[in-house]
């Protein structure tokens, strides 16, 4: 079910007295705050969309006396720069988030990783640590919040490829099963989330999640924070209610001569014009992380999908066939059938590995190669062609 | 080429002797001179008992932890989907003809490396570069050469 | 137990047990690459994709644990053409000269590509695109990156049984590669050319540098006298390349095939491994008068070993400090190259110029071992050419031998004698129980106190061993040592000797003889012994090993007729003058990267 449209909500970044909060969260048990979580339906905001409540739940449920929380601020996803602007702007929220995720979970330690591109906000980041810190233990209670950078890699925010990187290593994900609620950093249980989802679960606290639950639909609760770029005579960054049309977004957001918008970034899905109207931005239609790039009828949608394939082609860790092989053939296929040395038909094959990958690379970026490639070459296959 | 003197030494003993601290001082090294000597790695790999093709193989899956020599300043400019669009190609233009080097390159003076790099989460003010650490965004050949040269006056 | 279901069939499995494993149990094979029983699970070559239901990808049968109720398909159309893909992604980043790589025939990827990608090939070659490295700096191995398919295996078999990551997984992406440090030739990383790579990589991007033709042309060339040495481990794994099970000893028959293929006498590692016994055991028992009785505090103990060649090369890059703990002796294969250009040239009345020295060794070190600059005491280089297990087999197949249906032969003399002493040589704690053999009986005048001379403590594949024995009834020249105990450790797999290594460089290992062999279980796992080698078949190569000895007369070193001979003839005694110029050397400080 969609939404009437488009609305604008203001939650993310309402100013309120995180220490307030967190004396009201503190006051609860760890069950009452996973409670909550359960009950307002909110999923992870950095794209995957797994619900919060649960992954809480079942960290929680381990019996380990040592315990993570880790705060996924390595925002890679092409056209994605909200977490950035939350850190920026609010800081003090997404400590917060951490430190209640932490109660309702077990955890005494908390580990922000923090993409290597923006390091500039680091010295700003470590007084407003500090002042947390300190509110935290006015407070009366005990947890520890440490910065780890990013070095530059993308995959790097896959959950078990940001353990490894934690953990001084190359950033490859694991095999799964163990999920990080069993075994994360440091082969400990650990919940891992996403900048936005923290501050989100912070307010959910502040306000209830009743006042959470009458944003957005069934199945996509609440609002997110969009990052709007590409054709658009408005990018930034924009929290909106969840379950809009694509149609209701390139409303407000288009420059009257949309032809195409890419939701979810280079690992997302492209919506072409005729779809904008039926297609849902939300866990029902479209998922995204709040990457949002609206291409109009100057563009080459080819040169779109080269330049995902290219950055996929790079930033695969590389360990698994699918992905890395996959990739560099998706690139060099396009390119071919570009120029007319391979056939048109190869595009028919290509579109099969795609389908490989979905099933066969071992994490989700493998996997989620193919929903840029199949969606553009399927809906502007003229514009690969020739 | 920088001489690593002590600085590994202290560097593992602020940071810790274990493997979970490779990076964070990979990553000091690379803030205080922007790359790593080989005599680097092999230091930081003495000091953390571990191999040192371990310690590059780490490195060098990392953007960010250079293991060839880069200049004091390494621009890195966006070559993601939207700088493309917006005009990433003049500004490259233009950072190769005010230093005389084509991305990849570093100057002569050890001054500018110039590299591509993926997104760096700025898609709303594109184009944008990195210098270091800092960023600046919404660039036009005109204010990218101001800033540039700023910095050769440094 | 687990219960769940496999191609609808029932099966029950522990707690842990892989999908892989369960499968097996039903007898249902499920392809696999990047996965080896000595080493972790990895999940990243994908080919073990099974469908499971109720998932919303294919799982990886190797990475996922069985769960109870678990309803598992192994070859659905979906997993067939998700293979098929698979295969053909290798296929085009990898160089298929296949009709002239060595491991034609016997390579995981063509095994698969026979199964799964024969026909048109689907997807564009990417061969061409990267630039592939060949590095041949190594005298014992050539790494061809056009051929790897980035399963891993050798980086984890590095880090994981050998303690050394020489190489590592580096760069991302296209570009991801196995690297030394920085790329650096192999041959100037701490690389100890041991060899278990290139027995565990599946395709060719990792061999031993062979030099079959070059000992093809010395056999060939009549002003040439080509003698041929055989280490201990050879015997018991040589079959395994020729038909036979894991486990076959087949001495006679090598020794007849050596024969066969012209080389003009056929003698055996075995005769220096007696000799080297003789003496590393007489320096072991001086060490330990200078150092007990003189008080001499600069002798260095424990003493270790120094047969293996990539354990020397080992503590050469690791732990120089402690190169004066090792034993001075030169390995057998090296006091055999040693003797055949001076004592068999003069017995035999051949110009020791003329001679080819040749070993055939279960080793790619001893390639790297027979090239050291040390390693000429002659006057000539001591032994000219290293053939590992395989390439012997390459040899018998290329000359037509019908090994099978071969007599058996004995070895040619002079230094062809062998005792069961020196066999052992090729299981891990052999060296040890060869030594205590002898050392016992020359301070006690009696045999080793264990049932039919058989020192079980130092036996099995434990990574680490230990053992004492207590010193009693002394002859009268080795009085200081009554009431002693000898405390012995044994390690095999350099990530045990990196273990005992720690130990004594923090002075908690109060040993007085170390064992140590580069490879897991010894020579018998040697990075030159056939393809497979695996936990199973080392065991059943083990107990080859001792089955040999027990079959032989002569199962002392001091009893091995050639060696007294020798003694009596050349050398005087062991550790005399002439001993140390050709039998003893010293090692060197190398760069630890």
């Amino acid at each position: 079910m969609e939404n009437n449209g488009l609305n604008k909500v203001d939650l993310i970044f309402e100013k309120i007295d995180t220490k307030e909060v967190l004396i009201k969260a503190f006051k609860m048990s760890n069950a009452e705050i996973i409670q909550h979580m359960l009950d307002s339906g909110l999923k992870g905001r950095g794209g995957a969309g797994f619900p919060t409540g649960l992954k809480w739940k079942y960290t929680a449920a381990e019996p380990s006396p040592e315990k993570y929380i880790v705060c996924n601020a390595d925002e890679g996803e092409p056209g994605t720069f909200k977490d950035r602007e939350i850190l920026d702007r609010v800081s003090n929220k997404v400590h917060g988030g951490m430190a209640i995720a932490g109660k309702a979970i077990g955890a005494r330690s908390g580990i922000v990783y923090l993409r290597g591109e923006y390091r500039y906000l680091l010295p700003k980041l470590m007084i407003e640590l500090d002042s947390f810190h300190k509110m935290i233990h006015e407070i009366g209670y005990d947890f520890n919040i440490e910065y780890r950078m990013g070095s530059g890699a993308y995959i790097c925010g896959e959950e078990s490829a940001l353990f490894e990187s934690i953990e001084g290593k190359r950033g490859e994900p694991r095999n799964k099963p163990p999920y990080p609620t069993v075994s994360g950093v440091f082969e400990k249980p650990t919940s891992i989330n996403n900048v936005e989802t923290l501050v989100t679960a912070v307010m959910i606290i502040f306000h209830g999640s009743k006042n959470f639950t009458q944003y957005g639909t069934k199945d996509s609760r609440g609002s997110k924070v969009f990052s709007v770029s590409g054709d658009t005579p408005t990018p930034g960054i924009f929290e909106l209610e969840l379950g809009m049309t694509v149609q209701h977004f390139v409303n407000e957001f288009g420059d009257g001569d949309t032809k195409a918008v890419q939701v979810g970034g280079a690992s997302g899905f492209c919506v072409p014009r005729k779809k904008f109207a039926e297609t849902i931005i939300g866990f029902e239609g479209v998922p995204t992380g709040g990457s949002m790039k609206l291409f109009n009828s100057s563009r080459s949608m080819y040169n779109v999908l080269h330049n995902y394939l290219d950055f996929f082609a790079e930033e695969s860790c590389g360990q698994c066939t699918p992905c890395r092989v996959g990739c560099q053939q998706l690139l060099k296929g396009v390119e071919k059938v570009k120029k007319g040395e391979s056939k048109s038909t190869y595009l028919t094959e290509l579109m099969k590995l795609a389908d490989t990958m979905k099933i066969a690379a071992k994490c989700g970026l493998g996997q989620s190669v193919g929903n840029a490639f199949k969606s553009i070459v399927s809906n502007f296959k003229e514009e690969i062609i020739y | 080429m920088y001489q690593v003197g002590n600085l590994v030494k202290e560097l593992s003993d602020k940071h810790g002797h274990t493997r979970e601290n490779l990076i964070p001082i990979l990553q000091d090294i690379v803030h205080k001179y922007n790359y790593l000597t080989d005599e680097a790695m092999v230091e930081v790999a003495k000091e953390l008992d571990i191999s040192a093709a371990e310690v590059y193989g780490t490195a060098s899956f990392y953007t960010f932890l250079d293991t060839q020599e880069r200049g004091k300043y390494v621009i890195r400019i966006c070559k993601t989907i939207t700088c493309s669009m917006k005009g990433k190609s003049d500004i490259i233009h233009t950072l190769e003809d005010i230093l005389k080097i084509k991305v990849g390159e570093t100057t002569a003076d050890k001054q500018f490396s110039l590299i591509e790099t993926n997104c760096i989460g700025w898609c709303h003010k594109a184009p944008a570069i990195l210098i270091n650490d800092m960023p600046y965004t919404e660039l036009t050949p005109e204010k990218v050469s101001e800033i540039i040269k700023d910095y050769m006056k440094k | 137990m687990i219960n769940l279901l496999i191609n609808d069939q029932k099966v029950s499995v522990e707690p842990g047990t892989t999908v892989l494993a369960a499968a097996k149990k039903l007898k249902i094979n499920i392809p696999t690459l990047c996965n080896h029983d000595d080493l972790c699970v990895a999940g990243n070559c994908r080919v073990c994709v099974v469908e499971q239901k109720g998932a919303r990808t294919l799982v990886a049968s190797c990475a996922t644990p069985a769960a109870e109720g678990m309803e598992i398909h192994t070859n659905t159309l979906k997993v067939r053409n998700a293979r098929k893909h698979i295969v053909e992604l290798l296929l085009t980043e990898h160089r298929s000269d296949c009709t002239k790589c060595y491991k034609n025939q016997n390579c995981e990827l063509q095994s698969l590509a026979n199964e799964f990608a024969f026909g048109d090939t689907i997807f564009l070659d990417l061969v061409e695109d990267h630039k592939y490295n060949i590095d041949r700096s190594s005298p014992s191995f050539t790494k061809d990156d056009s051929k790897c398919i980035r399963c891993q295996r050798c980086v984890r078999t590095c880090s994981e049984l050998q303690h050394v990551s020489a190489i590592a997984v580096a760069n991302k992406g296209a570009h991801q590669k196995i690297s030394s440090f920085h790329d650096k030739p192999m041959s100037h990383v701490v690389c100890t050319n041991c060899g278990q790579c290139v027995n565990r990589c599946p395709t060719g991007a990792l061999v031993e540098k062979t030099y079959i033709d070059q000992v093809w042309d010395a056999i060939y060339d009549p002003e040439k006298h080509v003698v041929v040495q055989t280490a201990p481990a050879v015997r018991v794994a040589l079959g395994e390349d020729l038909g036979y099970d894991p486990g076959q000893r087949v001495t006679g028959k090598m020794v007849n095939a050596l024969k066969q293929l012209g080389f003009n006498s056929v003698l055996d590692t075995d005769f220096s491994a007696d000799l080297t016994i003789m003496e590393e055991g007489t320096e072991l028992l001086v060490r330990l008068k200078k150092a007990l009785v003189d008080g001499n505090k600069k002798i260095s103990l424990p003493m270790f070993t120094s047969c293996s060649p990539g354990w020397i090369k080992f503590i050469e890059h690791k732990y120089p400090e402690f190169l004066p703990n090792l034993s001075s002796c030169k390995s057998p294969q090296q006091m055999f190259g040693a003797l055949a250009k001076t004592y068999y040239a003069k017995k035999r009345n051949i110009d020791p110029s003329k001679i080819v020295s040749v070993s055939i060794m279960p080793c790619t070190a001893k390639k790297f071992e027979a090239d050291r600059p040390e390693m000429r005491a002659s006057g000539f280089k001591d032994v000219d050419y290293v053939l590992t297990t395989r390439e012997l087999a390459v040899m018998i197949k290329q000359a037509g031998i019908d090994f099978r249906n071969l007599d058996e032969a004995n070895y040619d003399s002079i230094m062809g004698e062998s005792t069961g002493a020196a066999v052992i040589f090729g299981a891990t704690g052999g060296v040890m129980e060869a030594a205590l053999r002898t050392a016992y009986e020359i301070v006690t005048g009696r045999e080793v106190p264990f049932g039919n001379l058989n020192i079980t403590p130092v036996r099995g594949m434990e990574g680490v061993k230990e053992a004492t024995v207590k010193i009693e009834g002394c002859v009268e020249a080795w009085k200081f040592l009554e009431g002693a105990e000898l405390k012995v450790a044994i390690a095999h797999g350099l990530v045990n000797a990196n273990k005992i290594m720690k130990l004594v460089q923090a002075g908690k290992a109060n040993y007085h003889f170390i064992e140590i062999m580069a490879c897991p279980g010894g020579c018998i796992g040697g990075g030159g012994q056939p393809i497979p080698t695996n936990m199973q078949i080392r065991k059943n190569r083990m107990k080859a090993i001792y089955s040999e000895d027990e079959h032989m007369v002569l199962r002392k070193s001091h009893l091995n007729p050639d060696v007294i001979a020798i003694y009596k003839e050349f050398l005087d005694a062991p550790n005399s003058h002439k001993s140390h110029e050709l039998l003893h050397t010293n090692y060197v400080e190398r760069e630890n990267y």
